[in-house]
């Protein structure tokens, strides 16, 4: 058996449970060190991943190919600055514990499993691995009310996702015979052998999947947790799950259920321009600054859908660059909020910024970057991710849906410009505790990659255009 | 006498994902209630893999009923550790009261 595929997951789930146990065993407080030491996990899964086999193994359960380490590649990235963003804020807020970055670690773990995912069986398993985790870091700040609030609104919904998405996958499998991924594909290579049941499994599987991404009309969750939720959970969760997700939901439609495109598409079309206009129009009345990202966070998965309902080549390759930007974009921008503190105390209102062109003008600068990023405004690197997304969905005819993206763009560039005056025009507020360097670093890589990443496109295009081609091979 | 066929489950779990969902949605008393929902859409879910497993004579989705069994048990340990957590920070586990943030 080909078991030296999965070799990164297994190593990084037993360095997870090495450092469990070194964190048990410790008598002082090994927080810092345990988080250090998931950093190097996860920096030597990254190499293990590039160096990994290829293949598909155990049983046709697991697959390793270029797009998943892609996208495994991402969310290792994406998790090691979530880690990096909470080492100060859990010190400030008395969530110095170890099981922490653990957690981190095996969401990760779940993660990387959901893109090498080639069953029904272990898309589920990757699912439930990441959740599990994500919803006890939702509810980690255990004496905070709202953070439990999150944690509690996060399971109820989440539980319920998941088991819509099983619903769907039991009545895909038992109107085609198969949990397979290229069985599935085989078997609807003929549209007309899709019957009712069938299609009734994809929508409920599509349920479940648009849940996961938080894409509307199942987005309802996403603001009350980002708010409650301590803010590196927040940045946490706003980044690597999104783009495992986001990553499985492509590979689902396009492998699988890749010849069922025209029955699939008008349903990633809708719910497309829904994420997106409520991206757009919810965020605008928004005064927390968590609840609005969590709006902006709905507003991009709307325009990484443009790439998926092309349902091509392009417009795959289109959707992984954007990761790419996303990912980045965020983790710097959360990186800058989890720096907004008062005396000790964490702000969180965007009137909060106020002033802050004049009192921390470094800080200031890279929001600057980032909002414009978010925005879409050229060079930076949003608006690239965004240009990949919209010529696959004009080449594949969606004109409608790339125009109603780009308003949807032009609407949000309202609110997120609105930031940039209150840090420039507004009264100065108090200025902000001094900021500690691990935020610097995140939010000053963020913002230089955000910058000059319209120079130097090439080695990420190139990587997703390979990437893509796997899926379509 | 009427032989118990594939239908006859598939409807029983259909009633029971029915039940599952309105659980959730409908009631306004009581977080435990939602924890026994979901647990209801699960066996929903054991129900028509295990039916669809016998009548197409593959044993792949009785592996995954048992898969989806374990899930189920972590899953409700999880989240009866939220709920604790909760009432202990808020004093009542009623669903009208968890409010704080509206949404």
């Amino acid at each position: 058996m080909n078991w030296t595929i999965a070799i990164p997951e297994i190593v990084l789930s037993l360095l997870g449970m090495g450092i469990l146990i070194f964190g048990v065993l410790q008598k002082r407080n090994t927080f810092h060190m345990c988080s250090m030491l998931t950093v190097g996990a996860l920096i030597f899964t990254m190499v293990l991943v590039v160096s990994g086999a290829s293949g598909l193994g155990y049983s046709g359960l697991f697959l390793a190919d270029s797009y998943a380490v892609y996208v495994k590649l991402l969310v290792l990235a994406a998790s090691v600055l979530g880690i990096v963003v909470s080492l100060d804020y859990n010190e400030h807020e008395n969530l110095r514990r170890f099981e922490f970055p653990v957690l981190m670690l095996f969401a990760t773990v779940g993660m990387m499993i959901m893109a090498s995912a080639s069953n029904m069986m272990s898309l589920y398993m990757g699912v439930e691995l990441q959740s599990l985790a994500i919803y006890v870091l939702a509810a980690f700040a255990r004496d905070d009310l709202r953070s439990s609030e999150a944690g509690l609104k996060y399971f109820v919904l989440g539980a319920l996702a998941s088991g819509l998405l099983l619903y769907g996958i039991s009545l895909v499998y038992g109107f085609s015979g198969s949990m397979a991924f290229d069985h599935l594909a085989f078997v609807l290579a003929d549209p007309s052998r899709a019957s009712a049941g069938l299609v009734v499994g994809i929508v409920f599987v599509v349920a479940g999947l648009a849940f996961k991404i938080s894409a509307v009309p199942f987005h309802m969750w996403t603001p009350d947790v980002y708010e409650g939720a301590p803010t590196p959970v927040t940045a946490f969760m706003a980044t690597a799950p999104k783009v495992a997700a986001v990553a499985l939901f492509v590979r689902v439609m396009i492998g699988p259920f890749g010849h069922l495109v025209s029955q699939w598409q008008q349903l990633i079309v809708l719910v497309s321009i829904g994420s997106m206009a409520l991206g757009a129009l919810a965020a605008i009345g928004q005064g927390n600054i968590k609840r609005l990202m969590a709006y902006s966070s709905i507003g991009h998965m709307g325009y990484i859908l443009v790439g998926l309902a092309a349902g091509t080549q392009v417009g795959v390759r289109g959707v992984l660059i954007y990761l790419v930007t996303y990912v980045f974009t965020n983790a710097g921008m959360f990186a800058c909020l989890v720096a907004m503190r008062r005396r000790g105390r964490a702000v969180e209102r965007i009137a909060d910024l106020g002033g802050l062109g004049k009192t921390d003008p470094g800080m200031a600068a890279a929001l600057t970057i980032f909002l414009f990023s978010m925005a879409g405004i050229p060079p930076f690197a949003g608006f690239i991710g965004k240009y990949f997304v919209f010529v696959a969905a004009v080449n594949t005819g969606l004109w409608t849906l790339a125009v109603i993206g780009m308003v949807a763009s032009a609407i949000s560039a309202f609110y997120y410009i609105r930031i940039i005056k209150v840090m420039y025009f507004d009264a100065p507020e108090a200025a902000f505790d001094a900021r500690p360097s691990s935020l610097s670093v995140v939010a000053g890589a963020g913002a230089l990659f955000t910058t000059v990443f319209f120079i130097f496109p090439a080695p990420v295009v190139a990587a997703a255009e390979a990437a893509a081609k796997v899926l379509f091979g | 006498m009427m032989a118990v066929g594939l239908g006859h489950y598939l409807a029983v779990s259909a009633i029971l994902l029915v039940l599952g969902i309105f659980g959730i949605f409908m009631n306004r008393k009581n977080v435990i209630v939602i924890l026994m929902s979901v647990e209801l859409i699960l066996l929903a879910v054991n129900v028509n893999l295990v039916a669809f497993s016998a009548s197409l004579g593959d044993l792949v989705g009785q592996v995954f009923a048992m898969f989806v069994l374990t899930v189920a048990a972590a899953e409700a340990a999880i989240g009866l550790a939220i709920v604790v957590i909760y009432f202990r920070n808020r004093g009542s586990i009623e669903v009208e009261d968890v409010n704080l943030m509206k949404g």
